[in-house]
């Protein structure tokens, strides 16, 4: 491999700008494979970033160069080779466009098989799409609505060129660069992601949503997301991920922060659906995210997230319960088929007074997969009257598949109430039995008590994604009746 | 080595011994880096000087020691003083079934089938188990044939004197029952002195066919005591098998309680309950390993920890994929009474067996205020009614023990170390 300077680079977007429209694959931008601190300059650079922010990833590379791949979750993988990963991928379509038209047609051809169509979904449902296809945001609607209201949405990088002090202000607050490995490595090498401010009293009139996908063949996506609401607002933020066959196992390592201050409530719903690997657990994405929430005075944070695929996930949105009276929350199902493996959960840190949180995991195993719940409470000896309700329920179909329960509980006060339930358990012989009798076959039976049994969860997410989720769970255990 | 001196290096038990030691030497020590021992530093009582062999036999007086045992039943008893076995305290038996030494038992050709069959059979090779196997010289070895019902209790005691330094005592017990058998045993360890005391037990059970084992464990030792205990309990079908651990001594102490569900239809009961205060720490480390279809596993432990304690609870439910309609369950339930009191838990299942119900539960929490006023508004007194609700609170542990002499025990402990004096037994 020839070494990849910042002249070849300036170079190489010289003469791309040129191949636009020639081709019928869309032509990306994508980096050779290999990590060292070029290609984090590189990354910085291509990003016209200021040179705080390419210190800020270069201290981060630093770090994750002597950090160790945990190894302590319950899965079993090979691990990914960091250095034959190509670390960017840009679709080279580089100017942005004021209307619809002026899009690149392979680009809207690709949202029309993703069943997210621009012209539709600005005309309805009232979501502002931050679209993201292989990292570079390309399309951004609604984003005059929310400029009255003083909202800012946008991708991450737009973010750090417009708003850099807001940016240089809290990234890295919540999930520090060197939390850990994959967040080291996202903080390094972050290509895009968003970025959501709500001003103080303000309540975000839409749901706001962002689409992750991955597109090109072995580059790995490290989003990036940072969501601020200040005092007294209200945001609710969707995030959603598909993507399409591939054979080589593909990393995503995500890192989410949200801040929500005094009298803030951040809603974040997640339903992820990368691609799972096909029957024989060859292929799928390996989805490695951290997700980490903080809570002042009287705030709340909700996560609910719906996972139903990739090979591996290791994801555990975490609150941390800074402020007093603060709330909170996670609602969580996860659906593992064929050959998946999940470690999900979450941490709920309990340092306010009188704060509380929820947990309600949903685990359902089918096939070969493997399930894991692994969640942590902490009430620190300052966290008077903290409460906690931690719910975990497992489903187990077919006698192949695993489920797991790994929770951590640890007081240091008194005056915590925490009560913590988990029950494993089965389809019903006999549930099975009264449906079929009443004309409702054996597959559809299932997919009903799957339902119920994941319906605490469902109800907790926005009405489209609700819908979405719904006929996911189905798809996803279609084929494990056995 | 002057240890090999004093043992016949002949005997098959050589073998095991010199691999044990090999084992011990890769693992050393657990630190905190494992997750096993997240929870529990040994660092704090590891600094003594440990003196591994007694150097000379001591002797203490009967009614000094009456205290300690469970006196108003007739029992076996087996005495050990500075983990050397004495014969005046001690009333032992070769009658029918075999209460005696390990010592012996590794030595006499006749116990030999025995030894070669089940020592160091079920243990683990863990690091701290090992180093029992390697250096261990005494211990219980409890032999009950088949179809024999042991007409009265047998009580293992360990004491230390004290008159060493730092003393560190490693008894190993060795106990089989047989098919349709029944056994009911104490075992407790009191150090009669202030110094520096370890104690890392391990202790075998094999509960064979239809047999039924009970298994009491009565920790209320000084606090310079330090105990590591590890049991493990092998079961065959349709074998019932329980221990009962009361947890109110000791500076530092570490449960590990393993079940070993080796037949069907298998009932396995694991009870405990805790009460501590100043700086000491109890940690209950528990596993149940469903192996065989239709066995079931009850766990229940509570505790009550006052001013710095710490509690640890780490229960592991292992279902294997053949080992369907299983039933387990697993309950952890804690009161703080101070905000330097800590307690960590971790209730885990690991499921592979879709026909099962495996259900756990963990609870933290104060006591009741409104049963509190209750109490109080009923004229009695704060203390006595802070009483009565912890003997509430920990009586479904105690309705399940057998012997009622333990039970008015333990209720007699329980009440000195909460200063009240309560006109019932429970």
């Amino acid at each position: 491999m020839t070494k990849y300077t910042e002249d070849d680079l300036r170079e190489e977007l010289k003469t791309k700008e040129y191949e636009y429209g020639f081709y019928t694959d869309m032509e990306s931008d994508t980096f050779p494979i290999g990590l060292d601190e070029d290609v984090v300059r590189a990354i910085s650079l291509k990003k016209e970033e200021p040179q705080w922010m390419t210190d800020w990833r270069l201290e981060a590379f630093r770090a994750w160069k002597d950090m160790i791949e945990p190894e302590w979750a319950n899965v079993k993988y090979v691990k990914p080779d960091f250095q034959s990963i190509s670390y960017y991928s840009a679709p080279n379509t580089k100017p942005k466009y004021d209307s619809l038209d002026e899009v690149d047609p392979e680009l809207l051809e690709t949202f029309k098989k993703l069943g997210i169509s621009l012209d539709e979904q600005k005309a309805l449902a009232g979501v502002a799409m931050d679209v993201v296809i292989d990292s570079v945001s390309v399309a951004t609607t609604f984003k005059k609505t929310l400029n009255e209201k003083g909202i800012i949405f946008c991708s991450i990088s737009e973010a750090i060129r417009e708003h850099p002090e807001l940016v240089r202000k809290y990234i890295g607050t919540v999930v520090p660069q060197k939390d850990n490995f994959y967040a080291a490595l996202n903080s390094a090498v972050f290509s895009d992601g968003s970025f959501c401010y709500i001003p103080k009293g303000v309540r975000c009139p839409m749901e706001l949503s962002t689409y992750f996908r991955i597109n090109q063949a072995n580059t790995g996506q490290f989003e990036r997301t940072l969501v601020i609401a200040d005092e007294g607002s209200y945001v609710s933020y969707l995030e959603g991920c598909t993507a399409p066959s591939r054979d080589e196992n593909q990393l995503h390592a995500a890192v989410v922060e949200l801040i929500a201050m005094d009298d803030a409530e951040i809603k974040y719903s997640t339903v992820q659906n990368w691609f799972p690997g096909n029957a024989e657990g060859k292929g799928g994405v390996y989805n490695f995210v951290t997700k980490r929430g903080l809570c002042e005075k009287n705030a709340k944070i909700s996560w609910t997230q719906v996972e139903t695929g990739s090979a591996i996930t290791w994801k555990y949105p975490s609150c941390i319960l800074k402020g007093d009276n603060s709330v909170g929350e996670f609602y969580s199902i996860a659906v593992t088929n064929n050959h998946q493996q999940a470690d999900t959960g979450t941490k709920m840190i309990h340092l306010g007074k009188n704060t509380k949180s929820t947990i309600i995991s949903k685990g359902i195993s089918a096939g070969k997969s493997q399930n894991s719940y692994r969640g942590l409470v902490q009430v620190s000896s300052r966290a008077d009257n903290a409460r906690n309700f931690s719910q975990c329920d497992s489903l187990l179909m077919g006698n192949d598949c695993g489920a797991h329960t790994f929770p951590y509980i640890e007081v240091k006060n008194k005056s915590a109430i925490i009560e913590h339930e988990a029950t494993t358990s089965k389809i019903g012989e006999d549930q099975i039995f009264y449906c079929n009798q009443r004309g409702i076959d054996t597959e559809k039976a299932i997919a009903l008590i799957v339902n119920g049994f994941s319906k605490e969860v469902l109800n907790k997410l926005p009405m489209e994604f609700a819908v979405e989720a719904q006929k996911l769970l189905e798809i996803s255990l279609e084929g494990s009746v056995g | 080595m002057a240890f090999e001196n004093q043992v016949d290096i002949d005997l098959p038990v050589h073998d095991v011994r010199s691999e044990a030691i090999k084992q011990f030497e890769t693992q050393g020590f657990p630190s905190k880096r494992d997750e096993a021992w997240k929870y529990t530093s040994l660092n704090s009582i590891l600094k003594h000087d440990y003196s591994v062999f007694p150097k000379r036999e001591n002797h203490i007086d009967y009614n000094d020691i009456k205290k300690y045992f469970i006196h108003d039943i007739d029992t076996y008893k087996i005495v050990f003083i500075d983990g050397k076995y004495s014969s005046h305290l001690s009333e032992t038996t070769h009658d029918g079934i075999d209460v005696c030494l390990m010592s012996s038992a590794l030595t006499k050709p006749k116990y030999r089938l025995i030894i070669e069959n089940y020592f160091n059979k079920v243990a683990t090779k863990d690091s701290l188990s090992s180093l029992n196997t390697a250096f261990s010289q005494e211990g219980a070895y409890i032999h009950i044939p088949k179809n024999k019902l042991v007409a009265k209790p047998i009580q293992i005691v360990h004491f230390s004197t004290g008159n060493e330094a730092a003393l560190l005592l490693q008894p190993r017990n060795l106990i089989v029952v047989d098919e349709n058998s029944h056994v009911q045993i104490i075992e407790r360890h009191q150090s009669l002195t202030e110094n520096p005391v370890l104690t890392n037990s391990v202790t075998e059970i094999y509960a064979n066919k239809r047999a039924i084992v009970d298994y009491y464990k009565i920790q209320n030792d000084n606090e310079n005591a330090s105990l590591i205990d590890s049991t493990f309990v092998n079961q065959k079908q349709e074998s019932v098998a329980s221990v009962h651990t009361f947890s109110f001594g000791g500076k530092l102490t570490r449960n590990n309680l393993n079940f070993y569900q080796n037949g069907e239809r298998v009932d396995s009961t694991m009870k405990g309950i805790t009460i501590i205060g100043n700086k000491q720490h109890v940690d209950h480390n528990t596993l149940v390993h469903h192996i065989e279809p239709n066995c079931e596993s009850h766990q229940d432990y509570k505790g009550i920890f006052g001013d710095s304690s710490t509690g640890v609870f780490n229960g592991k439910v292992l279902v294997d994929r053949e080992a369907q309609k299983t039933n387990a369950f697993q309950a952890n339930n804690n009161i703080l009474l101070s905000d330097k009191a800590t307690i960590n838990t971790k209730p885990q299942l690991e499921i592979f067996a879709d026909d099962v119900k495996c259900s756990h539960g963990c609870t933290i929490g104060q006591l009741d205020e409104t049963a509190m006023f209750y109490l109080r508004s009923r004229g009695v007194p704060e203390k006595e009614a802070k009483a009565l609700l912890m003997f509430a609170f920990s009586n479904n542990v105690m309705s399940s023990v057998k012997i009622p002499e333990i039970k008015q025990r333990i209720t007699k402990i329980i009440a000195t170390k909460l200063g009240v004096n309560i006109g019932f037994d429970l």
